[in-house]
């Protein structure tokens, strides 16, 4: 029988099947504060994994060098001839991996790691050395992020079987937990030779893809790993075949966590997508049996909508009776949160996808330089321009050729330099940001508004100089929209072009929207990362064509705002109006903007406003930007 | 200095499920190397790596010159590097056949592994000035494949597009002036989500794929189902698709042969440039590889002349990177592309 699915029960059983397959099932992803708990999983690991499997534990930031392998210096130097070094995948072969603070990994290493998990080899065309070592390996990412947003690289995740979250079951982990599986090295060796001859039905291939798609996982990874953890469960059961019990726990275990949509109960009625989903499987199986179960039968309907989360034993016992999907999917869902929806989608948004593409991806707002930023490397080139030299690169390029170049013997020994071995060093800066301001400047209230978006740009460009920052102020008004500040450091040009703003008229929202996302989008293209703060009462009157029709004028805005948030830029809407109502919210939520309703907005706390909205568009980059494919 | 590890075996190209768009435009750039290269965005785990290590495994083996270590193709002596034109200026060169290579660029790669350097061990024992290729040497009327290209380095990007232009490798270093053919069909992948490619490397990849994860269970099914099949027995998940592979194989050399004979009508023409003038493409290049796509397509379907279908097919691929930017236009690439092929196609 299936034990109660309890967060520590389930740590402890993860530790034992990446004990049993580590590089097929790639690792784990562990969610936890550095801490005893994690100390004790970490322990469990180690205790499972045979003696001889090496554990290395590799820094976020270590280099190519270190992980992938290349020239070792010291003994390049000594023999005068290229010796490799391997690096610490290369080392951890049959092994595990542990990656620490890997939510703050760069893409670049994520990318290697990727690299390393899906070819089980470390290919290594560096310093004169072209060498593939061996590296199976399983992956451990220590996560300590403590934001929402704050994870793993998705590049990774995605290759993870499991993702374990051991925040909430601080201080519970005292003991083993009821039901838990021995997880000491004799068991998990006798599962690791038996892996191989571990047999999968057919229909457990099927449940399993059928319930990753029932949950909204779009990977076709999730799936396969699911598979292989299934298995590995069998094996650690004792087991020569794959049973529903092993394919439910690979459930909860490997896709609950990815889910994307809470998925329905198991119904009793037939309008449930499960079961139109259901015959669609049976299509594919060989048997035409086995598609009896599937087949909305009321006898069998139990109300399982009543059924609270945490009993998949109910789930086992029935297994004989109930398709198999169902069982996977309950056991899946069991473990979700409730509030699962509220977590993966914005609040107010209902037909947004997930919002993954702005937290991935931190490389579009970073920029390569040779003169500035944070050094991330070297590169063959020469010393001018404001250059530097990577001491230690060079010597690695000049190292070999010693014995060649080498002053005859008994002579004091000196390195021979060339120039064809300078390296330099590679700096990576963060993008400038620009700040456009749209404002509604129409009405009576607009002298007023201009005035707050006036001081909230003095008060920006006065901190700018040292952000290196960049301001822009768009006013609409009357039949279309005007560019009245175009991009600018300077505060002095900035205040004389502010001084006599004029206000009155209709309100073009779809014109100055427009306008926005032209300027935004030249800014992205030139490199910039452009963070956009709409402020308007949301009450459009003028449409793009400049007639004064107010339906019309309403959607043209509203189409507008699609066009910003498919740019995917950041937004801020500060609603001016007195009484800030639905309308413009919704707006705000067309925009993909964080909503902001300001009725007496002033100059500082405007400007602390954007400068909260520029601070993740910073971290992320425009997923849909100027891009064409 | 070359250890190898025994590699992972090849999951077979003709078990890949769906992927129809990749499947193509790898083909085409086997019948056609002169397409330009390929370039494969998509979602994780949608098999994209797969496909390229899969072509490998397919492409019929070609003739090239016995010791040549540039694979100069004895054919044309036009394209031979200097060692092979020094040798058999007036001797026929002995020949046989190698297996195409499918050289990976992997991340971390330094510039000397690419471009080639120095060899050392010949320098140290014997005191010779010897060049040792690097992978681009390697790469020589096969394919480079880049996974993860929009990871790569800039300097290193330079020096593929310098070098893919000039289908030839310039090396000065260490008082050593090497040049040596350098012919090869780029392959990149990459997730869109990790970073943007710059707009010059984008242009010169001929073909340009999206790839989406299957959505339906069907299809889902099966694709995990061979990946499990195949990890279990890969050996004989190979022999059980030995048969497909091999009249995939028999196609691409019919196609090859039958490629110059498959006729360009005047109407294909002049359709391949109404589109490009609709979509409103930069240059001639577009309508160039949607030619020679298109061209390759019917070789491939063994059809004597190229047809709307045929254009139809390939138009998205050879396209959708090259529109201008629109930001005030939602609509994807692809979706620009559909748009004005039914268009042009129903009228």
């Amino acid at each position: 029988m299936t034990p109660t699915p309890d967060a520590w029960h389930d740590a402890v059983l993860t530790a034992a099947l990446v004990a049993i397959d580590p590089s097929g099932l790639g690792g784990v992803a562990l969610r936890a504060g550095a801490g005893p708990d994690r100390e004790r999983w970490l322990a469990l690991l180690r205790a499972a994994l045979p003696a001889a499997a090496p554990l290395r534990r590799v820094p976020h930031n270590t280099g190519d060098d270190g992980l992938l392998g290349g020239l070792d210096l010291p003994a390049t130097l000594r023999v005068g001839r290229p010796i490799a070094q391997r690096g610490v995948l290369a080392e951890a072969d049959g092994g595990v991996v542990l990656l620490a603070m890997a939510e703050r990994v760069a893409p670049t290493t994520a990318a290697r790691l990727a690299m390393v998990l899906d070819d089980g080899m470390v290919s290594l065309q560096r310093d004169g050395l072209a060498l593939q070592l061996p590296a199976r390996i399983g992956l451990v990412l220590l996560d300590e992020g403590l934001a929402e947003e704050e994870r793993p690289p998705t590049a990774l995740l995605d290759r993870l079987a499991f993702h374990v979250d051991l925040r909430g079951a601080a201080g519970r982990m005292v003991g083993p937990a009821p039901g838990t599986p021995a997880t000491d090295a004799v068991t998990i060796a006798a599962a690791r030779s038996r892996l191989a001859t571990v047999q999968v039905a057919s229909e457990f291939v099927e449940a399993l893809c059928a319930a990753a798609m029932a949950l909204g996982i779009a990977s076709m990874r999730a799936p396969i790993l699911a598979l292989r953890a299934a298995a590995a469960m069998a094996a650690l059961a004792g087991r020569v075949a794959v049973t529903a019990e092993d394919a439910a726990a690979a459930a909860r275990l490997v896709l609950a966590p990815r889910a994307t949509i809470l998925p329905e109960a198991v119904p009793p009625d037939t309008t449930d997508p499960q079961q139109a989903e259901a015959p669609q499987a049976d299509q594919h199986q060989s048997d035409p049996q086995q598609s009896d179960p599937a087949r909305p039968d009321p006898a069998q309907s139990e109300p399982p909508e009543t059924e609270p989360p945490g009993q998949p034993e109910s789930a086992a016992e029935t297994a004989a009776d109930r398709p198999l999907v169902d069982i996977v999917l309950q056991a899946a869902r069991a473990v979700l949160p409730a509030d699962v929806l509220a977590h993966l989608r914005p609040a107010g948004s209902p037909g947004r996808p997930p919002a993954r593409a702005r937290s991935v991806g931190r490389a579009g707002a970073q920029q390569r330089s040779l003169r500035r930023g944070r050094p991330i490397g070297a590169q063959a080139g020469e010393l001018r321009a404001g250059a530097r030299l990577h001491l230690v690169e060079t010597l690695k390029a000049a190292a070999p050729w010693q014995l060649l170049r080498g002053a005859p013997r008994g002579e004091r020994i000196r390195l021979a330099v060339r120039r064809s071995d300078f390296r330099i060093v590679r700096f990576r800066h963060r993008s400038e940001t620009l700040m456009i301001f749209a404002v509604d400047a129409s009405g009576s209230s607009a002298l007023h508004r201009l005035a707050e978006a006036k001081g909230a740009i003095e008060l920006l460009l006065a901190n700018c100089y040292v952000r290196r920052d960049k301001v822009a102020l768009i006013a609409f008004r009357g039949r279309g929209a005007d560019l009245l500040l175009a991009p600018t450091g300077a505060l002095a040009r900035a205040k004389r072009c502010l001084a006599g703003l004029p206000g009155g008229g209709g309100t073009p929202l779809a014109a100055g929207l427009d306008a926005a996302a032209v300027l935004a989008d030249a800014a992205w293209r030139k490199g910039q990362t452009p963070v956009l703060t709409v402020l308007t009462d949301g009450r459009a009157n003028v449409a793009s064509d400049g007639s004064s029709d107010r339906v019309r004028a309403e959607a043209d805005a509203i189409a507008a705002a699609r066009r910003i948030r498919a740019a995917g830029f950041a937004v801020l809407l500060v609603d001016t109006a007195p009484r800030p109502d639905e309308r413009t919210r919704r707006l705000g939520v067309e925009l993909g903007a964080s909503y902001l309703p300001l009725p007496r907005a002033d100059a500082a706390s405007l400007s602390q406003a954007v400068r909260a909205a520029a601070r993740p568009a910073a971290a992320s980059r425009p997923p849909g930007a100027a891009r064409t494919i | 200095m070359n250890v190898t590890a025994t590699a992972r075996p090849v999951f077979p190209f003709s078990a890949i499920v769906g992927q129809d768009e990749t499947r193509l435009a790898l083909l085409i750039a086997a019948v056609d190397p002169s397409i330009g290269g390929v370039l494969i965005f998509g979602d994780r785990g949608t098999g994209k790596s797969t496909a390229v290590r899969g072509l490998a495994a397919l492409l019929p083996r070609m003739r090239t010159i016995q010791g040549c270590r540039y694979g100069c193709d004895p054919t044309t002596p036009s394209a031979w590097c200097t060692d092979c034109r020094a040798c058999y200026a007036t001797t026929p060169p002995r020949t046989c056949l190698t297996a195409v290579p499918v050289v990976d660029l992997p991340l971390g790669a330094t510039e000397d592994r690419v471009v080639g350097a120095l060899d050392l061990e010949q320098a140290l024992a014997h005191g010779v000035k010897a060049f040792e290729p690097g992978l681009l040497a390697r790469a020589n009327r096969g394919f480079l494949y880049i996974d993860e290209v929009n990871l790569l380095d800039d300097h290193l990007i330079d020096l593929l597009l310098d070098v893919a232009a000039s289908s030839e490798n310039v090396v000065e270093r260490e008082g050593l002036s090497v040049r040596h053919p350098a012919r090869f069909v780029l392959i990149g992948s990459g997730n869109p989500e990790e970073g943007e490619l710059r707009p010059q490397l984008l242009d010169r990849f001929g073909l340009a794929v999206e790839v989406a994860t299957p959505t339906d269970l069907p299809t889902r099914i099966e694709v995990v189902r061979r990946r499990d099949a195949f990890e279990r027995d890969p050996a004989a998940f190979e022999a059980a698709w030995k048969a497909p592979a091999d009249r995939l194989r028999r196609k691409i050399v019919a196609a090859r042969a039958r490629i110059a004979d498959v006729a360009v009508p005047d109407t294909a023409l002049e359709r391949a440039a109404t589109l490009c003038i609709r979509l409103g493409t930069d240059g001639l290049r577009g309508e160039l590889t949607l030619i020679r796509a298109a061209r390759a397509t019917a070789a491939l379907d063994g059809d004597a002349s190229v047809g709307d279908a045929h254009l139809r097919r390939v138009a998205p691929a050879a396209l959708r990177h090259r529109l201008r930017r629109n930001p005030l236009d939602e609509a994807s690439g692809s979706t620009r592309v559909a748009r004005a092929v039914e268009d042009l196609f129903a009228a």
